[in-house]
């Protein structure tokens, strides 16, 4: 054998090997399609697990259109790499997931693929769901798969190439998908640990409030740090939180479970979503979630403790801040904004007092603009926190002017840069948000309805 | 003192600068067709138009509309010569005890404007920040379509009234 042939030979075997590798990386089997089982073949009390199970996976949100039917998919969801089109999951045969086994189910939960084996892309968070046990799972199944059918096609994702190519989402997974279940840690308590199971799987609270990179994927380095969540700015919730209070574990178990919470505020954005989905859910998972979230964001140091005290303090003998050369925008608060935000009125009746508002101690003006501009629609059915919305009497300079009048006057932070350019963002987007529907009821049943499932 | 356009014409206003539109219209013009209903910008009924969008006066002060032309129902026809959504309103007979009337008038206007063909579910949507206690929703959904027809028609002769 001359050395050349033995190169040839090797050169051969190994990229036979490679091919070999790139197929086990990338090739997964189609599973058997079943006959879209009869709903009454599901045990009532798992069903009904499930659905509260999905309601702290947030799953109706991504999965349902403005006004569309529940879970029935297509909602757009931006990205940096393009826009993907969320699917269907009610039980449809032909365009949902009724002929999916279980196995199925839990393995696009687990790790990312389709019934027919093809690799989803990683906006369906398994990066989370990868932890979610067989259990859950079950019940999550159940539950979807006794919602009501319905047919509609998946939209095609504007993806440019290679992205449109499911294949590089395998490469991705073998980068950042970390497969295994919740290990319990003995020495915290049980809440602790499911608040910990919940919070890092099924909830992927990470998905928005932690920052990505480059390729998509979360920091491991910057876990809760702070993300972006359509156009909002999903806040650190660890110990960079803004928060001008720092939260315990009281405070956010009364937010997760009223939407508001007098010395933080009310839930806007996507978070209302996320907060309206928890009212489904029973105290002890809340409360566990909070338990646990307690300790990401930890314990505030003595200065932050200091300077929410002076916050509170300040706050029993509530004075205009003065307006150093920011007349308008003082003037517009005081005529548009105090009459509800410096009363004694509590929450949720009356607006928080801005010193405490997250919004104003933030980083950048999004939320803040966001709010002012929408308002805080009521909840039907519920005791819930109010707010008209100023897009249409308020011109770009005079909201510009309020920001700046709030950041000035309600928070220590430095004057935020790019009013200007947020206003007008900000304000297109909430055009946008006319053109479709009315939003989905924020309460997400009757209340009489709640136990059944 | 401010200069306040309402319905084309200038008026000059002695009133604070936080003083709420609402209130200005009623009690210094006298321009009594927005109502006041909640007063904190949750019902509708004190709706009017400005730089053609809807805009609840109860929660609007004076300061945010320098220079800004305001339009009240008052502003968009006469008894003798109503405007087409007036017109369709008092076709359907959309009002019952009427105090949301004009509030949802302006509105519905604000969306004929950038709008003139809405389809149902688009006129829900606009229309969904008002609360109507008689009951008179299917009659105003009508009344809006009427309107949208008059205003593409532009037609001045009497439509028959539907059955009630």
């Amino acid at each position: 054998m001359t050395i050349s042939r033995l190169i040839a030979s090797l050169a051969a075997a190994l990229s036979i090997a490679a091919a070999i590798a790139v197929f086990a990386i990338v090739w997964r089997p189609e599973l058997s399609a079943i006959a879209p089982p009869e709903p009454h073949s599901f045990d009532a009390a798992l069903v009904k697990r499930g659905r509260a199970l999905a309601a702290i996976g947030n799953c109706a949100t991504c999965h349902t259109v403005r006004g569309g039917r529940d879970f029935a998919g297509g909602l757009p969801v931006p990205t940096p790499f393009g826009t993907i089109f969320s699917s269907n999951i009610t039980p449809d045969a032909e365009t949902g997931i009724g002929r999916w086994p279980e196995a199925a189910f839990t393995r696009a939960m687990r790790s990312g693929v389709d019934r027919q084996g093809r690799h989803l892309y990683p906006t369906f968070p398994y990066d989370h769901f990868t932890h979610v046990t067989d259990e859950d799972d079950r019940a999550l199944y159940a539950y979807l798969m006794t919602r009501p059918p319905v047919h509609a096609a998946a939209r095609a994702n504007l993806l440019p190439f290679p992205l449109d190519q499911r294949v590089v989402v395998a490469g991705w997974k073998l980068l950042f998908l970390r497969r295994g279940r919740y290990q319990p840690d003995p020495a915290q308590s049980a809440a602790w640990n499911r608040g910990a199971y919940l919070v890092e799987g099924l909830a992927h609270c990470g998905a928005c409030h932690t920052p990505r990179n480059a390729l998509g994927a979360e920091r491991a380095s910057a876990r809760f740090a702070g993300g972006d969540a359509d156009h909002w700015d999903a806040y650190a919730i660890n110990a960079q939180s803004p928060a001008p209070v720092p939260w315990d574990a009281e405070a956010l178990f009364g937010y997760l479970r009223a939407g508001w919470q007098a010395d933080h505020g009310a839930a806007r954005g996507p978070m209302a979503e996320v907060v309206s989905n928890l009212s489904d859910v029973p105290d002890s998972d809340v409360r566990a979630i909070a338990t646990y979230m307690a300790e990401v964001f930890g314990a505030p140091t003595p200065e932050r403790q200091r300077r929410a005290d002076d916050v509170l303090a300040q706050l029993k003998s509530p004075t205009v801040p003065a307006a150093d050369t920011n007349t308008s925008g003082a003037a517009i608060y005081a005529a548009a904004c105090a009459t509800c935000h410096m009363t004694k009125r509590s929450l949720p009746y009356g607006g928080v007092d801005l010193h405490l508002s997250t919004a104003i101690s933030a980083a950048d003006p999004r939320n803040a603009a966001n709010i002012i501009l929408s308002g805080i629609r009521p909840v039907e059915g519920e005791r819930s926190p109010i707010m008209p919305g100023f897009a249409a009497s308020m011109t770009d300079a005079q909201l510009a002017a309020l920001l700046g009048y709030l950041r000035a006057g309600f928070s220590d932070g430095p004057a935020w840069s790019g009013v200007a350019e947020t206003v007008v963002k900000a304000r297109g987007i909430q055009a946008a948000s006319l053109q479709t529907s009315p939003p989905p009821q924020t309460a997400p049943v009757e209340a009489s309805q709640r136990a059944q499932p | 003192m401010m200069t306040l356009k309402v319905n084309g014409q200038d008026h000059e206003i002695d009133a604070d600068p936080d003083t709420p539109l609402l209130y200005v219209l009623r009690d210094d013009l006298k321009l009594n067709a927005a109502k006041y209903g909640c007063g904190l910008g949750q019902c509708g009924a004190c709706t009017v138009i400005v730089d053609g969008k809807a805009v609840l006066s109860c929660v609007t002060p004076l300061l945010l509309l320098e220079g800004r032309p305001v339009t009240t129902l008052e502003g968009l026809g006469t008894i003798a010569q109503p405007s087409p959504i007036q017109r369709a309103f008092i076709e359907e007979q959309a009002a019952q005890c009427g105090y949301c009337i004009a509030g949802m008038m302006m509105r519905a206007q604000a969306l004929l404007l950038r709008n003139i063909k809405p389809t149902d579910d688009e006129i829900r949507a606009e229309l969904e920040p008002h609360l109507c206690r008689c009951g008179t929703h299917m009659r105003i959904l009508r009344a809006v379509h009427r309107a949208a027809h008059l205003m593409q028609t532009a037609d001045a002769s009497p439509v028959q009234r539907s059955a009630p």
